[in-house]
């Protein structure tokens, strides 16, 4: 009798605990980044703030594994299971958006004054997504091995020239010290291809599509410029100056460390192991100038609303308050990416005034470009990243620039040119 | 008393139907649906992610994977009518490019890649394919189980016939060479990486070291002309343990009064494997031969974790690219279309295999 009574009672408070929660809408919230606990710490507080705030709605937080997220969003999306907010890659959202996937977000106005560009995630000039950070890649290199060869350090102003750029790595290969002059980071064969090595593409003029119309590849990705550059990326491997395809993941994380490598690609969430370990013995420099300026990519993980979500009002709510620069320094100091905006990179430890990693912001003001903002870009993408390991491993340039052409107008037909449907 | 116990299990349908019920769901939800579904996309342009409406388009999706055409082409000539000879005394020819793209002379070759080639007197004989990946993983699927298949059942039949001996430990060896089987293909291929590294890795040191050091490092996996190769030897050392346990469950069939027979007639022991341990294991042998053939299909895995299809499409499979443009490239209709090529050269070589090792 007692057991029932105390079981009545235990449902009672449930009901009624559970019904004060109903008072507040629930928003799910799916992020990628799942195993990560600092990520996690973070995140929970900004909703914990969020949901204590207001009385309306209540982000409840679902995360995934940075490897499984895509494909848990698409399958999500064919069986009409989207969360509220969803966590998408910069360079993906046009996809997404297209799709119909993800709607356009509700912000006040103003609330994206002063963000990096690579922080907005733009499509058919409507806002999609905004990301708290951005990230950013820089040309590692050490002071003494400098200037023990007597190389200049470029500037944002004056960046090496590609002439320049390839006697250094030919000094630096002649030196005969090191296994590799440059570590471009082969061993990374997913979307670190167009993300690192679009860059040097676009600086000698060339594209992965024709950005006027997003209709065709032709021209762009096989033209003159497109050319001199394959040439020149073939010219990397025959001399060898860079490990190729086959480079062993743990060459890449170490080898600039170990010395093996005299310069290395990198991002800037490998900058603090480096300052580490090499201490202000480590330069992060501007990419070189290929003829169009020195480039690098922009857009890392965003937030946006998803095309089914109820309500897209509360979504958007929450996503403007995580935007908080004390919200977007948290992130930087605790994963180390670049925060959105001066204000937020003010309060952190390394991208203050001063602070070590403060190259990084200037470095992705001034040179970030986004990649190709079209739905097709995830195609895109892979051929981009199969005509460089291509042609790194010796394929023709002109005819491995062809068929990534061929294969990138093919889908843009096969996709009636990406256009919206109505 | 026989056969009116048949009866009643044959009247009883109901209970056999609900006993193999779930598995009859299963098979239909997870092999004959999608299989369907596959053979119906493949007629569509179905796309993974679209706002588009999917369409029905023919057999333009086979078209573009099977298109082929050839190209004769003739040498340059100088001004004058003679041949373009360079210093190294090879003739000169124009681009493919010049002919396959946007040439209204060639329309029919637009957009294709040269494949292979022979001379033919002065000319250059090219044969072109639309979808030159396609065509690479096709040729290089046919070579691997080419290859795969009697290398990998010879290899499992000596392995068993080594272990069917009556002596100590000799369950040690049974497991030892069982144990690649039992590990995840996944593993065994990041181990196999490591193994193959062109830089240090085991087996190039092992080379150094057996030839005092006069071996070159070679990049096992970063050359097209070994990549293949390497995947080869490892998926025979993953996958020969299973069909090693097959032909020792054959090998113990056959009853040991044979074998003191063919001793009392004073057979050496190559007349008794010819004569007395083979046809004994025909039936073994042509089921071996049909699942290692099929197995050798379907390589996806290692290819995946190894070496993504390169280096230079040397190690793209039909699988892998199923997989490749069904997800990655999100062409649903693509990959099914392959899976529907896939299905009937399988399907073709099993009868096949099944005519030639018929019951004569």
């Amino acid at each position: 009798m007692t057991s029932l009574r105390i079981l009545a009672a235990s449902l009672a408070i449930t009901t009624a605990m559970s019904t004060a929660a109903m008072a507040q809408t629930e928003l799910s919230f799916w992020y990628h980044g799942a195993g990560n606990p600092v990520e996690r710490e973070i995140l929970v507080g900004i909703i914990d703030d969020f949901n204590a705030s207001q009385a309306d709605w209540k982000v409840v937080l679902q995360e995934f594994p940075q490897a499984a997220y895509n494909d848990s969003v698409v399958a999500a999306a064919v069986a009409g299971n989207l969360p509220d907010i969803i966590d998408v890659d910069g360079p993906v959202m046009p996809n997404w958006a297209w799709a119909g996937y993800m709607q356009p977000l509700q912000l006040s106005e103003g609330a994206l004054d002063g963000f990096l560009p690579g922080a907005i995630g733009e499509y058919n000039d409507k806002v999609y997504s905004v990301g708290l950070w951005d990230a950013a890649i820089a040309m590692y290199a050490r002071k003494s091995t400098l200037e023990k060869f007597d190389i200049r350090v470029p500037t944002l102003e004056e960046p090496w020239t590609r002439e320049e750029f390839d006697e250094i790595l030919a000094t630096l290969k002649a030196s005969g010290e090191f296994e590799y002059p440059l570590n471009l980071g082969m061993a990374d064969q997913g979307e670190w291809y167009p993300y690192a090595f679009g860059p040097f593409l676009w600086s000698f003029g060339g594209d992965m599509v024709d950005r006027t119309t997003y209709e065709t590849a032709e021209g762009a990705l096989n033209g003159d410029a497109a050319i001199a550059f394959g040439e020149w990326w073939q010219s990397l491997f025959t001399n060898e100056y860079v490990p190729g395809t086959s480079q062993d993941m743990a060459d890449h994380e170490t080898g600039f460390i170990d010395g093996d490598y005299a310069l290395q690609w990198n991002g800037n969430w490998v900058a603090v192991n480096t300052l580490n370990a090499l201490g202000d013995d480590v330069l992060f420099l501007p990419a070189p100038d290929f003829g169009n300026g020195p480039k690098i990519g922009g857009a890392s993980w965003q937030f946006g609303v998803s095309a089914t979500s109820a309500n897209p009002d509360g979504a958007s709510a929450f996503i403007e308050f995580a935007l908080k620069p004390e919200y977007l320094a948290a992130f930087s100091d605790a994963i180390g990416l670049v925060p959105a905006t001066a204000e937020a990179a003010a309060l952190t430890k390394n991208y203050a005034p001063g602070g070590a990693l403060e190259v990084f912001y200037g470095l992705s003001e001034a040179q970030a470009m986004l990649r190709p903002v079209t739905p097709g870009y995830v195609f895109e993408a892979l051929e981009f990243r199969k005509a460089l390991s291509d042609i790194a491993n010796g394929a023709d340039v002109v005819d491995a620039l062809d068929a990534a052409t061929d294969a990138i107008n093919a889908d843009i037909a096969r996709n009636n040119n990406y256009a919206v449907a109505n | 008393m026989r056969p009116s116990q048949t009866k009643s299990l044959q009247s009883n349908t109901l209970a056999g139907w609900l006993m193999s019920g779930p598995a009859l769901v299963l098979i239909t939800l997870f092999l004959i649906v999608p299989f369907l579904l596959a053979f119906w996309f493949s007629f569509t342009n179905q796309r993974l992610i679209s706002p588009n409406p999917t369409q029905f388009v023919g057999t333009s999706n086979f078209e573009q994977l099977l298109g082929m055409g050839t190209l004769v082409l003739e040498p340059e000539t100088a001004a004058d009518g003679s041949l373009l000879v360079s210093e190294s005394g090879e003739l000169s020819y124009p681009r493919v490019r010049d002919f396959t793209r946007n040439n209204p002379d060639f329309q029919h070759l637009n957009g294709m890649r040269e494949w292979f080639g022979w001379d033919w007197g002065n000319s250059r004989v090219l044969v072109l394919a639309r979808d030159l990946v396609f065509m690479k993983a096709l040729t290089n699927t046919l070579f691997f189980v080419a290859v795969v298949a009697p290398l990998q059942s010879l290899i499992a039949l000596l392995l068993a016939l080594m272990i069917n001996q009556k002596l100590r430990g000799i369950n040690i060896f049974r497991t030892v060479y069982f144990m690649p089987v039992v590990v995840s293909i996944v593993v065994v291929s990041l181990l196999w990486r490591f193994i193959y590294d062109g830089r240090s890795g085991l087996l190039n040191n092992l080379l150094q070291f057996l030839s005092f050091g006069h071996f070159q490092p070679v990049d096992w996996l970063g050359n097209p002309d070994t990549a293949m190769w390497a995947i080869i030897v490892m998926s025979i050392w993953q996958a020969v343990g299973f069909h090693m346990v097959i032909w020792l469950a054959g090998l113990q069939n056959i009853p040991l009064t044979l074998y003191e027979a063919a001793d009392i007639e004073g057979a050496s022991s190559w007349q008794k494997f010819r004569f007395v341990t083979w046809p004994g294991l025909r039936n073994t042998a042509v089921l071996i031969l049909v699942v290692i053939t099929m197995q050798a299909f379907a390589l996806f895995s290692q290819i995946d974790v190894m070496t993504n299809g390169g280096p230079l499409d040397s190690t793209q499979t039909l699988v892998f690219q199923a997989v490749q443009r069904g997800y990655g490239q999100q062409n649903i209709a693509g990959g099914s279309a392959i899976s529907v090529l896939l299905f009937l050269i399988v399907l073709t070589i099993s009868m096949v295999q099944r005519y030639l090792t018929r019951e004569r």
